[in-house]
């Protein structure tokens, strides 16, 4: 039994080979070019709080909204087999319906708030309903079904707040984007690992990781079995919607305004590398949701490194497409069965040279 | 039976069409659509009530980001026969042929916010808004703020466009003329708060001693803010940082009046009223003297600022 | 050598891992004759002609063309087609969206830049020739189906074949369409032409073959004139009659129905799958089965029973008790159990590993909901893994790259777990070893021995004569009869499926 659960972990720290590997490099390339890079530090902040700063920080902090993107991205891809290219939009229109109820009210207060996070959520629900429907149930490719949301998205989020960047002001809202007055800690830190502790019970008191990857691995054999793959699928696609919910919340919250141009842009790319880089199969089936979320810290560690080696700014998504590209080719089963010839090889080697 | 009220019908179409063409003056508007920015809602907005039929306009409107799009639909403006069309285009470049049609046409064109790369003669006059303007009255004032040493924080917009290089190109200019003026940091945050925040943050992580962020618009610059608000940073009158923004939303402005930001630079959107009045011109049989007309822009500075100035030039909700 | 022979196999074999997919098998061809190639599934129909065409190189064995003495080293379907063997599958490998000559003389071209009024001309000539009902320049996508795979043929024909290998050409077409492509056989028979013909449809081989090759297990069991094998041998000899190790088997008689209610009841039920509507009961501790070829619609008829297909007609009680059953689920939560005849497809999660496969079903039947607690789950998989015997490194191991008659077993496992009142077995024995096949019927008697209903379908006869009470026979997706008791023969069981009294 306990070899089981030791092959069980061992399998699992295989699997984050490459994310894991992305991150340590980055740390100990940051550690050799600036050894102060990843200190810690406590500043006051221009409230007068106590906070804790430093590049460390700051990734963690500003990889939030692509972490929790992620973790959704990993269920649709695993359950449908293709991604999502919506999520960008998708967290903009829920990002204003946030920004819209607040500004309805007379005043801002923790109800009104609270009123606001599920009117977001359930806008981000409706929007992964759209999607779902036309992937489960009219069978169209992810990618083409989400290009719907992707391409007007946007101007549904434009439309539902009528103004180009409405803003919000509220201590709360504040306090959900930097700091709860009194915790040294970002507060997007804290949704993350709330996002994230809310999957862990989803895993933990259903077996719907079971049925996804069963959905995802062989459809057919999935529906023999009594599991009703539209309603999976669906089910992934509306859990992605409620992930985008939460990231335009904490996205808005970190300026108190919104502008649904360029709110989380093109982060849908990042979301899908994160699911990829996490070592999870883009083809769907068997998933590490937290391999995704390495992977998006991975993601953000780059652009922070990039943004203080002041690596010119025209330069910086030709930089990062090269990692990505290494990291990428290093996680493809081609280099994976290479290395594992190789260490054959070498393990074969070094027996003969102990026959020898 | 059939034929001859068919004949009556169009007949009919056609006086009353006739008759609305002789009360309005039908204007053809290309533009990007509202939703690009604060500035386009404005300048959007600023166009519907202008022309409007109760000035005596019938406008007819088309908005796109793509320049294929603005370019069929300007055709199509042409063959509706529009009195004049009015074109603020999304590239610089390829509108010779459709202005030539419309030259041909009779058709007077009046370029608004954005220059066309084209024969002078294509069009009757452009309303336009000069950033490199903009950025020289940014410059300006931050060289007669007199400080020993200049620690520029630099964050660009999207690069390559009209607003990023006349915004930039100045500071630049100031900065390699003179051994006082530094740029510590120059990175492009595409026009995006939250990553204008993340640049600056790494700015301050990495230790860099800066004494001024200019921002190439107001919501960057807000990003920015954020970030020093963060890490403690003082910023605005008798702050450490001085903050420039440009734009002039009606937000950024507050800012600026509270003395959280030093600086912003207005990009002028209200351009129909100055068009209007070349059509009207036109109407009345008279001739244009300028062929091209820069929209007055101006600088706010945190220590001169109005509440009047705020109700005039603030773009967009508060 | 006989002089009119166009192909001469000899003692061809061809092993996979595992499988001897043939054993020292000799085929001769004929010229202008049309010649049937027969056997049930995994008799080595399709392995013989991969290896004339040279998809598979063959193990052992001589391969003469044309009455020349000397064997010819068949290495790729290049070879093939440049020693005049051409093949047309049951899909149609052609480009729908270009015309029917672009089709015809694609990849054929020897000069680089042929004019389309030359290729059009010569295509129509041919199509003239053979009296297909095509035009050049047609688009081959607007031609029906029939004509498509004829002008398939025409291709084949046209690059001077002498041997025409034609592998279920008539599984997608009707009776009219059926009949073209046999005038058209027929007409390149008088042409000369040696055509390999295979096929599952019986009458057909009657209708247009002369002579008939059976296959079974790998094996030659013999070359017959047509007119000297009844139908009704012919399917005794694809089937095969030699019995293997049945000791200690005995089946259980159950006592004579007296309006006891059936487990399992159906009336007029019928799927978008082609099934006619059909009754079928099954009573507590009953062992039946389904027989008849591959095609007959046996299957389809259990997918109708599980909701696996569109249940479009009929009515179905459950111990008494009306039950609508439209998707799996309905029929899981009735206490029906099915193993489906496709593996691979159906039956598997590859990547997920043998525990999840165990518990998969018993898992959904009890709802997302509730989880089977880690511990649960893994005494389940030990449990059946010791059981049944199930080869595989650890429970954690995935099913994929287990032995397909290890991941038959989990499959059964899986059903077993789930503790069915009524389960269905849709070809649980094939391609898997001889022992592990007896195990599998040792186990479906002794599961009815313990009051489960038990649908066992097998291609093998004698599998189902030995565990099965009762059976149904079918031929083209209709039950033709009922056996049981006495009737319960080979012979008898031959005959009804044959369809012929002689």
């Amino acid at each position: 039994m306990k070899k089981q659960t030791g092959s069980g972990f061992g399998n699992a720290l295989r699997q984050l080979t490459v994310p894991l590997v992305a991150i340590a490099i980055l740390i100990v390339f940051n550690l050799i070019r600036d050894p102060a890079f990843f200190s810690v530090t406590t500043t006051v902040n221009n409230t007068g709080r106590t906070v804790l700063a430093g590049n460390l920080i700051s990734i963690i902090n500003g990889a939030s909204e692509l972490a929790i993107l992620a973790m959704g991205m990993t269920l649709v891809t695993a359950a449908s087999g293709g991604q999502d290219i919506a999520v960008g939009a998708t967290a903009a229109v829920c990002g204003s319906v946030f920004v819209k109820v607040l500004s309805s009210g007379a005043s801002i207060t923790g109800l009104s708030i609270l009123i606001a996070v599920v009117a977001c959520i359930a806008a981000g629900m409706l929007c992964g309903l759209f999607n779902g429907t036309l992937v489960s149930v009219f069978k169209i490719q992810p990618m083409i079904a989400t290009l719907i949301l992707f391409t007007c998205g946007r101007s549904i989020a434009y439309w539902i707040n009528g103004g180009a960047t409405p803003t919000v002001s509220s201590p709360i809202v504040t306090a959900i984007g930097s700091f709860i007055p009194g915790v040294p800690v970002p507060t997007p830190i804290f949704i993350v690992i709330f996002v994230g502790l809310c999957f862990g019970l989803l895993f933990r008191f259903t077996s719907i990781r079971l049925y996804m990857q069963s959905v995802g691995i062989n459809q057919r054999a999935a529906r023999l079995n009594g599991i009703n793959p539209v309603v999976i699928k669906m089910l992934a696609f509306v859990l992605l919607g409620v992930c985008c919910a939460f990231s335009g919340v904490i996205s808005v919250s970190r300026l108190s305004l919104i502008n649904h141009e360029t709110i989380l842009l093109e982060i849908e790319m990042d979301a899908i590398l994160a699911v990829a880089i996490g070592g999870n199969s883009l083809g769907g089936g068997k998933f590490r949701m937290a391999g995704s979320v390495l992977g998006a810290y991975a993601i953000q560690a780059l652009t922070t490194t990039l943004y203080a080696m002041k690596v010119p700014s025209t330069d910086i998504k030709a930089y990062k497409a090269v990692v990505i590209i290494l990291l990428v080719v290093l996680g493809s089963p081609v280099v994976k069965k290479a290395f594992a010839n190789l260490k054959l090889k070498w393990a074969q080697r070094s027996a003969k040279g102990a026959e020898a | 039976m059939k034929k001859l009220l068919a004949v009556i019908l169009c007949l009919g179409l056609m006086l009353t069409a006739s008759i609305a063409l002789a009360d309005n003056i039908t204007v053809g508007i290309i533009n990007n659509p509202p939703s690009e920015s604060g500035y386009r809602e404005a300048n959007v907005k600023d166009f519907e009530t202008v022309f409007s039929a109760e000035n005596g306009y019938t406008a007819k409107a088309f908005y796109s980001l793509k320049n294929d799009e603005q370019l069929a639909q300007a055709s199509q403006f042409i063959t509706d026969g529009v009195d004049y069309l009015l074109v603020s285009a999304a590239e610089t470049t390829g509108w010779d042929a459709v202005l030539t049609a419309a030259q041909e046409a009779g058709i007077p064109v009046f370029l608004f916010d954005r220059m066309i790369d084209c024969d002078e003669a294509l069009y009757e006059a452009a309303v336009v808004s000069d950033m490199r303007n903009q950025g020289i009255g940014a410059v300006e004032w931050l060289k007669a703020q007199g400080l020993e040493a200049y620690n520029i924080i630099h964050i660009q917009g999207a690069m390559g466009s009209d607003a990023q290089i006349g915004r930039t190109e100045p500071l630049k200019e100031q900065a390699d003329a003179d051994d006082a003026w530094k740029i510590v940091v120059q990175q492009t945050a595409t026009w995006d708060e939250a990553e204008a925040k993340n640049i600056t943050e790494a700015a301050i992580n990495s230790g860099e001693a800066f004494n001024v962020i200019y921002a190439e618009n107001d919501g960057m610059a807000r990003g920015a803010v954020a970030a020093l608000d963060e890490h403690g940073i003082t910023h605005g009158v008798n702050g450490d940082v001085i903050i420039i923004g440009f734009d002039c939303n009606r937000w950024a402005l507050r800012q600026v009046i509270l003395g959280n930001w030093n600086y912003d630079g207005q990009c002028s959107p209200f351009q129909a009223q100055v068009i209007s009045d070349m059509i009207q011109k036109l109407q009345a049989g008279e001739t244009l003297e300028t062929k091209i007309v820069i929209s007055n822009e101006r600088g706010f500075d945190a220590k001169t600022i109005t509440e009047e100035d705020i109700a005039t030039y603030g773009l967009g909700e508060e | 050598m006989e002089q009119n022979i166009v192909l001469q196999a000899r003692g061809i074999s061809k092993s996979f891992p595992g499988v001897k997919a043939l054993q020292h098998v000799d085929f001769t061809l004929r010229r202008g004759e049309i010649h049937a190639l027969m056997g049930e599934n995994g008799a080595g129909k399709s392995t013989l002609i991969k290896v004339l065409t040279g998809v598979y190189t063959r193990d052992e064995g001589t391969v003469f063309l044309d009455g020349v003495a000397k064997d010819v080293a068949i290495r790729s379907p290049q070879d093939a087609q440049n020693a005049g063997i051409s093949t047309v599958y049951q899909e149609i490998t052609l480009c729908p969206n270009l015309t029917v000559a672009e089709n015809m003389f694609i990849g054929r071209d020897k000069k680089l830049l042929v004019s389309h009024k030359e290729r059009e001309r010569k295509a129509d000539e041919i199509l003239g020739r053979l009296n297909i009902p095509a035009r050049a320049a047609q688009q081959l996508g607007k031609c029906s189906l029939a004509v498509q795979q004829m002008i398939a043929i025409a291709r084949a024909v046209d690059m001077q074949c002498k041997v025409l290998i034609l592998d279920e050409p008539t599984s997608s077409l009707d009776d009219n369409e059926v009949e073209m492509l046999f005038t058209l056989m027929r007409r390149l028979r008088g042409e000369g032409v040696g055509i390999i013909f295979v096929t599952h449809f019986l009458e057909q081989v009657y209708a247009v073959c002369d002579r008939i090759t059976v296959l079974r297990n790998g094996e030659l069991v013999g070359e017959y004139e047509i007119q000297n094998l009844p139908a009704v041998e012919l399917v005794s000899k694809m089937m095969g009659k030699e019995l293997d190790d049945v000791t200690g088997m005995e089946k259980r008689e159950l006592a004579p129905e007296d309006g006891e209610t059936p487990v399992y009841n159906a009336e007029g039920l019928s799927s978008a799958n082609g099934v006619r509507p059909f009754d079928f009961r099954i009573r507590a501790g009953e062992v039946n089965g389904f027989s008849g070829l591959l095609g007959s619609g046996r299957s389809e008829s259990v997918r109708a029973i599980f909701g696996a297909d569109k249940v479009t007609g009929g009515t179905v009680t459950i111990e008494g008790k009306p039950v609508k059953v439209k998707n799996p689920i309905d029929a899981m939560r009735g206490g029906i159990g099915y193993l489906p005849e496709d593996r691979k497809d159906d039956g598997i999660i590859a990547d997920l590993s043998v525990r999840d496969n165990i518990i998969l079903a018993l898992q959904v039947l009890r709802g997302m909901g509730h989880p089977i607690p880690k511990a649960e789950a893994e005494k389940f998989a030990d449990e059946y893994i010791k059981a049944l015997s199930i080869k595989t490194a650890s429970a954690d191991t995935p099913v994929g790259s287990l032995s397909g008659g290890n991941q038959q077993k989990v499959i059964l496992a899986r059903w077993l777990l789930t503790h069915p009142k009524y389960l269905i077995l849709d070809e649980p024995t094939r391609g898997i070893d001889v022992g592990t096949k007896t195990e599998i019927q040792r186990l479906v008697l002794k599961l009815a021995e313990e009051g489960m209903s038990v649908t066992f379908i097998s291609s093998e006869i004698e599998e189902m004569l030995r565990t099965c009470s009762r059976l149904i026979v079918m031929r083209d997706r209709k039950i033709v009869g009922e056996l049981k008791g006495s009737e319960l023969t080979q012979d008898e069981v031959m005959r009804t499926i044959a369809g012929r009294s002689e």
